[in-house]
């Protein structure tokens, strides 16, 4: 039993050392010296200023904007989560229908412009979704809507090798984008 | 469906299939006590713990010896764990200056992670310092982890062996499993994850100017680190509240494959191990077919599930080509997140990169089927293994009992002892699950924590309480489990989904051990053909499944029949 007990007790404090400590220490130092703009959270910056992460989801309300998929925690990165509401949920349909009334679009709302996503943070929205605000987007820019459709094509990641991923748009690269686009 | 999201499955388990074998064998070595090539490296550092403990590695234990060692060292790590949790805003590495946690919380939490469950009531930005999250939690990630593989291993020289008392050596079994399997694979995972873009950083947030004008601070942390054993030791708990679903977490299609690569290997690898160990690789092969089939029927039924979408939202004018994304990330797609809900639950490992929550009634039935089905698809590192040996016997009993033959399982008789043992274990689950979840139902301090009203309400808690006993962690993630009722409850079916399960299952091998080894005669089933594998399936969905049809009824299946009415609540 005291041997027992011995065992437990060095084990724990040993691999408390070892796994708690060295490995995550360790990663630490290897992945900031191989790859540190990832091990920083892949971190955008615009002359010296941190506007964001290319790969969390920013709330963007105003018309000039492309909009990102509804946030059930507001976007706030403090607070990842999504709404849980259930497929029959009342408040999920209020929320829907809200969402429709508010961005009244000619072409059909694709699924993921009214759907909360599961993190909250999710950066990027289907290229339907991206299509669908170019009218909105140009008009509050004064752009043409093909200089607008045809930046949301560049922006629009396909899969790889045909095979790996969703097609996608990312939606502050896109943005960031908009606002470098000259005037005429 | 799509052909690519079909293509994408299937190359998923493809790479998991290709490194069963080699990991396999290679554990396999291990156990016996042969040489690894990782043994220049390791096996000073292993002989050094054993010096510094007190260790004999040479001295067996007996199948109660070695319960009680593991039973010692989980109370240990409960109690490291507990005071780790409580006494966190006295610790270093606490940038975010946290508190320390409630105590039902740090109770449920501590459980949860040396069960290997990983329910999480907390979200972890905001209520882990780093210092809990590496020193505490990755610590138990792995040691969880590296249990279950020790207590699997000792089942699996029960039948080994011939004629003994013993069974190994649990410290022993232990220590290998953590630095030989557990440790160099996360190192490679981990590397791979922060390539991918998962943050390995010691600073705790960042603050953001957005486009707007507005502020967003962001979440940062060691997280490449824990997710690497979260997802190796089917651990499954997060390091941001959205687990897998939260870009920092899993940023890409490539670190979703990784992932539920990750989660699979070890089980899956496991029962070649067995196979290897108990003298016929054959035996493994069938062990995994017959996990593999009921895993892929299962990730099927939900990718079908999920890419319907939901006629109600369908019904408003929304166009639902891409299925149902609630919950869910435009990255992952339909396939991918189907595959990962059917791998995170066959599995015990709990970690979620769509919210169960919100899937279809279908869609959210099957998780909580798997679940139910004991976690044996291919199940928890180790867990899963043992768990699936247990089916086994009872699977030649019933088979025995058809034909009017002694059952023998690889040569060893399966008598009296073993199937009362065997069917005590497989009896936790139900009484745990449909017990709490009973009393849960009418209890107005459970019933006031739900999220959604209606069947789905319902569901939130059978989920809760079949996750905890399950050892498994994922949830319909709406419940407001951080109450003390839940936090006390779960806690309490997580410790005898664990234990209460693994106890009479170790009094069963040590019986086993016993006996002597047989030869196969042509009276004896065989165990390594289709017919036994389909057998297998049978017992597994009959006497796993069919107790909770009766709640499924209540919850998720009655949900699906208002769905076509279109009933909302």
């Amino acid at each position: 039993m005291l041997s027992c007990l011995r065992a437990a007790g060095v084990l724990l404090v040993l691999f408390t050392l070892l796994l708690g400590l060295a490995y995550p220490l360790a990663m630490t130092g290897l992945a900031s010296a191989a790859f540190p703009r990832q091990a920083g959270g892949s971190l955008l910056t615009d002359n010296g200023t941190v506007i964001g992460s290319a790969l969390i989801g920013q709330a963007f309300a105003s018309d000039g904007y492309f909009h990102p998929r509804p946030s059930a925690s507001g976007h706030d990165a403090m607070a990842s989560g999504g709404s849980n509401l259930g497929p029959l949920s009342k408040r999920l349909m209020e929320r829907v229908s809200g969402h429709l009334a508010a961005q009244p679009s000619p072409l059909a709302v694709p699924a993921d412009a009214v759907t909360a996503s599961a993190s909250g943070l999710d950066p990027d929205i289907s290229p339907a979704n991206a299509l669908a605000q170019v009218a909105r987007v140009a008009a509050a820019r004064n752009l043409p809507a093909d200089r607008v459709a045809a930046l949301v094509a560049d922006h629009t990641a396909g899969r790889l090798f045909g095979l790996i991923g969703e097609p996608r748009v990312n939606v502050l690269a896109l943005n960031l984008a908009l606002d470098k686009m000259p005037a005429n | 469906m799509s052909f690519v999201g079909w293509l994408q499955i299937a190359a998923t388990l493809g790479l998991v299939l290709a490194a069963v074998r080699p990991l396999g064998r290679f554990m396999a070595k291990l156990f016996l006590g042969q040489r690894t090539f990782l043994h220049p490296v390791l096996s000073p550092v292993e002989r050094g713990f054993y010096r510094a403990a007190g260790i004999d590695p040479e001295q067996e234990q007996t199948w109660f010896g070695y319960a009680m060692a593991m039973l010692i060292f989980s109370a240990m790590g409960f109690l490291s764990l507990y005071a780790i949790l409580r006494l966190q805003g006295f610790l270093p590495l606490n940038p975010g200056a946290l508190p320390g946690v409630a105590p039902d919380l740090a109770f449920n939490t501590a459980i949860s992670f040396l069960t290997n469950t990983n329910w999480q009531s907390y979200s972890g930005e905001t209520t882990m310092s780093h210092f809990s999250q590496m020193a505490g939690l990755t610590v138990h990630n792995f040691l969880s982890a590296a249990t279950g593989i020790a207590l699997a291993m000792a089942v699996t020289r029960a039948f080994a062996r011939s004629g003994v008392a013993t069974l190994g050596n649990f410290w022993v079994d232990m220590t290998r499993a953590a630095l030989y399997v557990l440790l160099p694979l996360s190192v490679v995972v981990a590397l791979a994850l922060v390539a991918f873009g998962v943050p390995q950083t010691l600073s705790n947030a960042v603050d953001a100017t957005t486009l707007e004008g507005a502020r967003q601070t962001i979440a940062l942390g060691p997280v490449a680190s824990q997710e690497a054993i979260k997802q190796l030791g089917t651990n499954g708990g997060g390091f941001f509240n959205a687990n897998s679903a939260h870009p920092f977490e899993n940023p890409s299609a490539l670190s979703n494959i990784l992932a539920i690569w990750a989660m699979l290997v070890v089980s899956a690898a496991l029962p070649i191990t067995f196979g290897r160990m108990v003298g016929s690789e054959r035996q493994g092969w069938a062990l995994l077919s017959a996990m593999a089939i009921l895993l892929i029927l299962g990730a099927a039924l939900v990718y079908w599930a999920e890419a319907r979408g939901n006629p109600l939202i369908t019904a408003l004018g929304v166009d639902t080509g891409l299925g149902n994304m609630e919950g869910k990330e435009v990255r992952f797609g339909q396939a991918m997140s189907a595959l990962f809900v059917a791998v995170t639950t066959g599995l015990s490992c709990g970690a979620v990169n769509t919210m169960h929550d919100s899937l279809t009634p279908l869609g959210g039935l099957v998780p909580m089927v798997l679940i139910q089905l004991g976690e044996v698809l291919p199940g928890g590192t180790g867990s899963g293994l043992y768990g699936m040996v247990v089916f086994c016997v009872l699977a030649v009993f019933v088979a025995g009992l058809m034909v009017g033959r002694t059952p023998e399982f690889l040569g060893k008789k399966i008598e009296a002892r073993e199937i009362r043992m065997a069917v005590l274990a497989v009896l936790i689950l139900p009484l745990v699950i449909l017990g709490f979840t009973a009393v849960a139902a009418v209890l107005p301090a459970a019933l006031s924590s739900l999220n959604n009203a209606g069947p789905h309400g319902f569901s939130e808690l059978l989920y809760a309480y079949s996750s905890a006993a399950g050892n498994n962690g994922s949830a319909f993630a709406g419940l407001n489990a951080n109450t003390p009722w839940f936090n006390t409850t779960l806690g309490i079916a997580m410790v005898l989904g664990r234990f209460a399960y693994v106890l009479p299952v170790m009094a069963m091998a040590g019986s086993l051990a016993a006996k002597p080894r047989g030869q196969a005669s042509s009276g004896s089933l065989p165990t390594t053909t289709f017919l036994f594998v389909g057998l297998l399936v049978g017992v597994i969905l009959i006497l796993g499944g069919l107790q909770f049809f009766p709640a499924l009824a209540l919850g998720p299946i009655v949900e699906e029949v208002l769905m076509h009415t279109s009933a909302t609540f």
